[in-house]
């Protein structure tokens, strides 16, 4: 019996403001516990909530960005539940009418072809604060600085059928927020974590099977192994005859596995009413097209201009704008390379995103800056130095000596180009090596990369490599 | 000085007749004398009173003092007074000190008024009567075995008794008309969104809007004035410049055209107020008003939709007194379920969990169509019956409460009869209208309030009303035995 995965996501994109949704307190992570909480985020008694304009315009632009209606009128409403971390005893959240609907966006397969996976809304919600178990001897020590931190819910239609497709729409989300910059996009930090709702059927069946939600995913990682895992144990279930319960789970990163949390008889009553402490949101059509105006190039757009304007190939071009910042990072090297658009692609996706990975480091904290690189590539261009060296001179970059110029001067990395110089080592090597001559004469042609090996070392690897060739020709063919 | 009103007690002091000091000191000495017998404040400020009247003298003698400059006043402990206990009467809250004011207490303190404490109210505004106040009930100064009225009873009670010139209360469903009645003094609910709501304690935030208490509607022109305006922290407050109040108090009524609602005037009105409101109506028509009969029509309905919305939204507006980060925490809680039971459980009081328990049970899965949506349904058809009104007349008028003053214990019993006391103010708070409550007459010894009931924003036209039929009737001036 062959089994079909279904798959939402609901997505939190918590939105870079620089206060809260509902206060006038600062946002930024890190600072020391409850510093960043005012009367309005600790529920104190008698304090109201006003809304933040800025997360209402970041909202608008994600939903112009992936095709949505961005709603005239959409309702703030109470999700009321009890938790210590959440002050009001409520969240300030949006629930019948939400200010982003039906959007879409475009997923690329493994396979080549894209795919659709339907947006079904986005609204806009406060964020509750922390709850710390450790270090308070049995106690719970409570942190308000992210009450009330804007969030953007995106929550998904059940149209992804892997967790691969999952794993390439939370990117193309993830790449979407953070080419808006609504979001800094930063997991660890969590802000930006999903809920996966994972569901299993037969082929062919229409009716969805029962869904379990597995919590909080603040990985790429994560949301592959947990639904991966989460789809073994229900078809496993099934299988051997059993029925799936929904509930709400946990995936517990170091066991790779998911755990119940709560089933649904234990599930809340979350009596959502508008909530009356705040006017129905509404915008006008004007404000929409002011938000529309600031659009920035979206991935999509951009990728297709990297390969109609830059003749990259769809992989490299994919690869390139899957984020701003690194296709930001491409195009200034291009243009400091003075315009060598492949060669600067295979050097990006290569050497650059390769040592960055090697060394655990983002774009950011790159030691060699766009400049640097292009600068390193100009001179491949103008055959100051070879590919090879340059590989050379991005090591040495990379390890803090300077710019191209600096490290290709330092090192004497500068290519012989000099037809004479090179015709002088081939011929010492010739003369040093009678018995591979006489054997290449008589016909083992693949000694022709011995002595092009042979000359390199001799000059250090400095010798232009395409005028090396003619020169060793014609010498053996004479 | 007591038997001034606030509107003369400022002049007094502008003329230096006196300082605010030495005003701020004889009402301070008749609450220590006098409140024994009504316990209409929670907490008395006497020091932090002396300082501000000290400091209100010498900007008075600078000349360049705003109009209330000096005059002493209370608020409802329902509004946030930094550094001073804001109870809310209740148990809960009982070791609140406020880190913050209220706007509302912001601008009265900007226009110059002198706090003489917070005054005494039902448990989180939630009563008719002043008995489910954690810090005892009030009594009534025109006849102690009677109740004030609620939920601002202490406001009206201390109004009534001159222990201060004037006070905040806040009106949910009644909370300062009823009061006003049943003490026989003057108090105006202005339209919603009029007035900050930032910093006064919610109940039912869609309903709460707060509003003065004083002995004459100049009085209550005076600080509305004060106390109304936009406010950036308040997203329901309405943006709308606040005209001066007192500009046309004087104005003729003469072809004022006055509707009088015939379910106002039906079966639960007792005969004896009946009499006092018709003769107050009479006395409009000498005035030179006209008055015609209109219908409410869905009078009935009102406080069967106010006993589901108002609960509602207190079920979601309480959650945040959970005993975590203030207010009443229970001992020695052994996990989290029993930290909320027993800091909720014993911090409220029953009319309060009375409430939220209702509250919890329409908001509920299952019943939220039947009770808070269809509820809100008929707040819409409500609202419509005063606009078909308003287009036929200028002020509504009728009855405030269908009895005088009753007793305490008399109904603490039985709720629905106790919300009951509330059937002709609720309606308003459900249409968002400003309302008033000017005293008309007695049933023996107890006050009898005639309710006027205005448009949108109309609330100077509420005060000219009522300071007409104040200029040419004397009921307001009356002052209860034993407090002259």
């Amino acid at each position: 019996m062959e089994w079909e995965t279904v798959i939402g996501l609901e997505i939190h994109a918590q939105l870079a403001t620089r206060s809260k949704i509902f206060s006038g307190a600062a946002t930024a992570y890190g600072a020391a516990p409850n510093t960043q909480a005012c009367a309005v985020d600790l529920g104190l008694p008698g304090v109201l909530p006003v809304l933040n304009k800025e997360a209402v315009r970041m909202a608008a632009k994600f939903g112009l960005a992936v095709g949505a209606t961005v709603a005239s009128r959409s309702v703030f409403a109470r999700k009321n539940y009890f938790y210590p971390d959440l002050p009001k005893g409520y969240q300030i959240s949006q629930y019948e009418l939400p200010v982003v609907q039906h959007g879409q966006v475009q997923i690329e397969l493994e396979n080549g072809e894209s795919k659709t996976i339907g947006v079904t809304r986005a609204h806009l919600e406060e964020d509750a604060g922390k709850s710390l178990h450790e270090d308070f001897h049995g106690l719970t020590g409570i942190d308000l600085n992210r009450a009330g931190t804007p969030l953007l819910e995106i929550v998904s239609e059940p149209d992804m059928r892997s967790a691969k497709e999952a794993v390439a729409y939370m990117k193309k989300i993830h790449s979407l927020v953070t080419y808006l910059e609504i979001c800094d996009g930063n997991m660890q930090e969590g802000s930006f974590r999903c809920d996966a709702n994972v569901s299993v059927r037969h082929k062919g069946e229409h009716r969805f099977g029962t869904r379990c939600e597995i919590k909080n995913l603040n990985s790429f990682r994560f949301v592959e192994r947990a639904i991966n895992f989460e789809v073994e144990r229900q078809i496993d279930i099934l299988e051997s005859g059993g029925k799936i319960s929904q509930e709400t789970r946990l995936y517990d990163a170091n066991k790779d596995e998911t755990r119940s949390m709560r089933s649904k008889e234990e599930a809340f009553d979350y009596r959502y009413f508008p909530d009356p402490d705040l006017l129905p949101l509404e915008i006008d059509p004007a404000f929409v097209e002011e938000m529309r105006a600031t659009l920035p190039e979206l991935p999509d757009e951009k990728r297709e201009r990297f390969s109609y304007e830059f003749g990259l190939p769809p992989y490299d071009a994919g690869v390139l704008t899957s984020s701003r910042e690194l296709a930001d990072f491409y195009e200034a090297a291009l243009v400091a390379s003075g315009g060598e658009p492949k060669l600067a692609a295979n050097w990006v996706m290569g050497e650059l995103l390769g040592a960055l990975n090697k060394e655990g480091k983002e774009l950011a904290d790159s030691p060699v800056s766009a400049a640097m690189l292009g600068g390193m590539l100009r001179r491949i261009a103008d055959n100051t130095i070879s590919g090879k060296i340059a590989k050379q001179v991005f090591e040495a970059m990379w390890n803090g000596e300077g710019d191209a110029d600096t490290v290709i001067e330092k090192h004497g990395l500068k290519q012989v180009t000099d037809s004479v110089a090179i015709e002088k080592i081939i011929d010492e090597v010739l003369a040093k090596n009678p018995q591979q001559l006489a054997d290449y004469r008589s016909g083992k042609d693949k000694l022709f990369g011995f002595f092009i090996g042979q000359v390199m070392k001799a000059s250090q690897g400095k010798a232009n490599p395409q005028q090396l060739n003619e020169l060793l020709k014609k010498k053996l063919s004479a | 000085m007591h038997n001034l009103t606030l509107a003369e007690l400022a002049q007094a002091l502008r003329n230096k007749e006196y300082s605010s000091v030495e005003l701020t000191r004889h009402f301070l000495d008749r609450i220590g004398r006098l409140d024994a017998r009504l316990n209409s404040f929670i907490t008395v400020t006497e020091e932090s009173a002396l300082n501000a009247a000290a400091a209100a003298d010498r900007l008075l003698s600078s000349g360049n003092a705003p109009a209330l400059t000096g005059v002493p006043f209370a608020h409802k402990d329902i509004f946030c007074t930094e550094g001073t206990k804001t109870s809310c009467g209740s148990k809960m809250l009982d070791n609140f000190i406020a880190p913050y004011d209220a706007t509302c207490v912001t601008k009265l303190k900007a226009a110059g008024t002198v706090m003489l404490g917070k005054t005494n109210m039902d448990e989180f505004a939630m009563g008719s009567s002043n008995e489910t106040s954690y810090y005892g009930p009030v009594r009534n100064p025109w006849d102690t075995a009677a109740v004030p009225g609620g939920s601002s009873g202490g406001s009206a009670a201390a109004v009534a008794a001159r222990l201060t010139p004037g006070a905040s209360g806040t009106d949910t469903g009644g909370s300062i008309r009823q009061p006003a009645a049943l003490c026989g003094i003057t108090g105006i609910k202005p339209t919603y969104g009029r007035v900050s709501r930032y910093g006064m304690i919610a109940f039912a935030s869609s309903l709460d809007q707060g509003g003065p208490m004083a002995r004459t509607a100049e009085d209550c022109a005076l600080l509305l004035g004060a106390m109304a305006g936009f406010d950036p922290r308040d997203s329901t407050s309405v943006e709308q410049a606040v005209p001066d109040y007192s500009t046309d108090l004087n104005k003729s009524i003469e072809g004022l055209k006055i509707g009088l609602p015939k379910e106002y005037f039906s079966d639960g009105l007792d005969g004896e107020v009946a009499k006092a409101i018709e003769a107050a109506i009479q006395e409009f028509r000498i005035l030179g008003a006209e008055v015609v009969e209109v219908s409410l029509r869905n009078t009935q309905l009102a406080v069967p939709t106010y006993y589901v919305v108002a609960p509602a939204e207190a079920s979601s507006n309480l959650a945040r007194y959970d005993g975590v980060r203030f207010g009443h925490r229970c001992a020695e809680p052994r996990d989290l379920i029993d930290l909320y039971k027993r800091s909720r459980g014993e911090g409220f009081g029953a009319e309060v969990k009375r409430r939220i328990m209702v509250g919890t049970y329409v908001l509920s899965a299952g019943y939220y169509d039947a009770y808070y949506l269809k509820a809100q349904q008929l707040r819409q058809l409500i609202s419509q019956d005063f606009k078909q009104a308003f287009n036929e007349v200028d002020v509504i008028m009728g009855p405030a409460t269908p009895t005088a003053a009753f007793n305490l214990g008399e109904k603490v019993d039985d709720p629905v009869t106790m919300y009951l006391s509330d059937i002709y103010t609720i309606a308003v708070n459900l249409a968002g209208l400003p309302g008033m409550s000017i005293p008309a007459g007695f049933v023996g010894k107890r006050p009898v309030g005639l309710q006027l009931i205005g448009n949108y924003f109309d609330e100077a036209r509420l005060l000219n009303v009522a300071h007409r039929y104040q200029q040419a009737t004397d009921w307001h001036a009356r002052c209860p035995e034993g407090f002259e």
